[in-house]
């Protein structure tokens, strides 16, 4: 208190020289010029980083994807009206981001299923990728760790958004990837993949974007804080001890049943023929004692 | 039939009238072979070991199953054998090692140290000789003639009335369940004017603006979320498992101009939004594995497609006909609501249903 007191002294018994409001003014003067100096053309860089991007990322797009996708990635129909890339107007940098990041794009042929694989592009390329598709309209961005992230919570908020993650992947997710989230059959070959084992970004972004013919659960669909309990949720299932064994897919009684009724019984009447069809017999005569 | 009979039968001896007592010889069973076991005392030894063996390798596996039950961690070590987990094979195969064991040790026994000839056991007629059926029929009638039955009508035809009237709570209570009759419940849900279509488990109203093309929602009617004043749910317990399974709907996006609407449906979505009964008109099983690509919804249960773009059509599988649609609208505030409930009854055909 002391100290504050005698500065406020101090700068009054300044303020009482002739020069001292010029002086003041050019102090002002100066400060605003220097910080200008040094924030104004960083901002500069930024934005020519951005278009820099967009424009790696738009040559990227004109060798890799505009086959299928055209060069505007307006989509490419063919001559018997099917699609054969949709258009990427407007599904954001998230498509990008779990399509190429997760290797399904560029597709190794047409086909009803786009298997994830290795990707083929560095984060970078990927980035540029899906900073120019962005550029092309209106999408879902790239969710940020934030949204997915239940670390922020307290334990029992963390139970809370389990139990409710499972009842809301249990209603919306479990008719096609399994009330286990191992996946399953789709029509015409096609199969809904394993969610269990897939980042959490990944999920987000498919919840956001619906990728191929998976419906999008969009945020007007499932508020960011249901689409983060689900992720909770099959984080947890993760969690669940595993008691080892052989799981055959984990698919239910169907595959399991399979395996008792061809494998099982089959071992054992194949096991029944064998003891029938041995029988040794000797040509000795019985000596009775 | 009859002209061809006796054809293959042996010709009749002459003057007799007899059949030839055996016309095949009787082969007889072939002569018996004995087995190592039997003829030779040390091969007999040796199995007898072999057997002990067999049973004593049980007990060991036994053995083996309880110590490793004991000693192996159960549970999170998927590191051990291949990722199956010590503990798991170790059980598995040593219990499986001691019933085996035991298997294989009993019919190694059979087929080498317990008796080996062959028995015969002649035919005979299944009925009961005449002693035995004379004596039961004698101690019928006299059990007849000692309670007098037959003497005094009273009493009998008291009896048969009184068994007469016991038979009546049968068919009464055999027949009670099928009745009352279901009245409107098939074809009426709680679906109604202007009720609210709302996300299932949350509960949330759906904003038609808020959704996207490609979107699914697993919806309900909003009368299943509702509560009185004191927080308690209106509808509850059975009754609301029974709303809740004839009212459940999935609702969709699409783009407006995808849609091939129905005719006198074409006021029936807002926006490219459709909403359908979300239970196959199969066997009713739940459906929501849809394809926005396709916009066929597929039923997991017999693979019945129906093209929701299309006023949920049939397009392949055992269903007869299509999804009904609930007919969707928007109130004031921008929510989706239902512009009545279906109109015709969700679920599978029944015998008093129209078929259409």
């Amino acid at each position: 208190m002391r100290f504050l007191n005698r500065s406020a002294g101090r700068i009054s018994r300044h303020r009482r020289g002739p020069l001292a409001g010029l002086l003041v003014l050019l102090l002002g003067l100066l400060l605003t010029g220097g910080l200008y100096t040094v924030f104004a053309p960083a901002q500069a860089d930024t934005t020519a980083s951005n278009e820099e991007l967009v424009q790696e990322g738009r040559e990227l797009f004109l060798v890799n994807c505009s086959f299928c996708h055209g060069q505007n990635g307006e989509g490419v129909r063919t001559v018997d009206g099917n699609q054969l890339g949709p258009s990427l107007v407007g599904v954001g940098a998230a498509a990008v981001d779990f399509q190429v990041g997760t290797g399904r794009m560029p597709m190794a042929q047409p086909g009803q299923q786009a298997p994830r694989k290795k990707p083929t592009f560095s984060d970078e390329e990927t980035a540029a990728m899906a900073a120019f598709v962005a550029s092309l309209g209106p999408g879902p961005a790239i969710p940020d760790e934030s949204d997915y992230s239940i670390e922020g919570l307290s334990a029992e908020e963390r139970e809370e958004a389990i139990v409710r993650g499972g009842q809301i992947f249990l209603t919306n997710c479990t008719a096609c990837h399994n009330f286990t989230g191992s996946g399953g059959a789709m029509p015409r070959g096609g199969y809904a993949p394993r969610i269990l084992d897939v980042e959490p970004r990944y999920v987000y972004e498919a919840l956001l974007t619906g990728p191929q013919s998976m419906p999008n659960f969009s945020n007007g669909n499932l508020t960011p804080e249901e689409k983060r309990d689900v992720i909770a949720y099959l984080e947890s299932l993760r969690d669940d001890p595993n008691y080892g064994g052989f799981g055959m897919g984990g698919l239910g009684p169907v595959a399991e049943g399979m395996f008792a009724w061809i494998v099982g019984l089959g071992i054992l009447v194949g096991f029944a023929v064998w003891i029938a069809a041995h029988s040794t017999r000797s040509k000795k005569e019985k000596v009775e004692a | 039939m009859t002209s061809h009979e006796g054809e293959n039968l042996p010709e009749k001896r002459p003057g007799s009238g007899e059949l030839t007592a055996d016309p095949v010889s009787d082969p007889g069973l072939p002569a018996h072979t004995w087995r190592p076991t039997d003829v030779d005392a040390r091969a007999e030894k040796r199995a007898e070991r072999q057997i002990a063996a067999m049973f004593g390798l049980s007990a060991v596996c036994t053995v083996l199953f309880v110590v490793s039950y004991f000693t192996l961690e159960i549970g999170e070590v998927t590191t051990t054998i291949g990722g199956l987990g010590a503990s798991t094979v170790a059980l598995g195969l040593s219990l499986a090692g001691a019933l085996l064991f035991i298997g294989i040790g009993i019919i190694q026994w059979a087929r080498k140290l317990m008796a080996d000839h062959e028995m015969i056991e002649m035919r005979h007629p299944a009925s009961s000789s005449p002693e035995d059926r004379e004596a039961t029929v004698a101690a019928l009638n006299t059990g007849i003639e000692e309670s007098g039955i037959g003497r005094r009508p009273l009493v009998r035809n008291s009896l048969l009335g009184a068994l007469g009237v016991l038979a009546l709570p049968v068919p009464v209570v055999l027949l009670r369940d099928l009745g009352p009759l279901p009245g409107d419940a098939l074809t009426k849900t709680i679906w109604s004017e202007g009720m609210r279509v709302v996300r299932d488990v949350t509960g949330t109203p759906i904003r038609a603006q808020d959704l996207q093309v490609g979107d699914l929602v697993n919806a309900e009617p909003a009368a299943i979320f509702e509560t009185d004043e004191e927080g308690e749910p209106l509808v509850e317990g059975v009754e609301l498992h029974v709303a809740k399974s004839k009212a459940a709907v999935v609702l969709v996006r699409m783009e407006p101009d995808d849609i091939v609407h129905g005719e006198g449906r074409e006021d029936w979505a807002v926006d490219g939004i459709l909403c359908y009964s979300k239970i196959c008109t199969h066997v009713g099983c739940p459906i929501s594995l849809y394809e926005r690509t396709t916009h066929h919804v597929l039923c997991p249960c017999h693979q019945s497609t129906f093209d929701l773009a299309d006023s949920a059509r049939v397009v392949f599988g055992p269903a007869a006909r299509p999804l009904p649609q609930l007919p969707l609208a928007v109130d004031s505030e921008g929510y989706l609501v239902a512009q009545s409930d279906f109109d015709e009854p969700v679920g599978p055909s029944y015998w008093e249903r129209d078929s259409r």
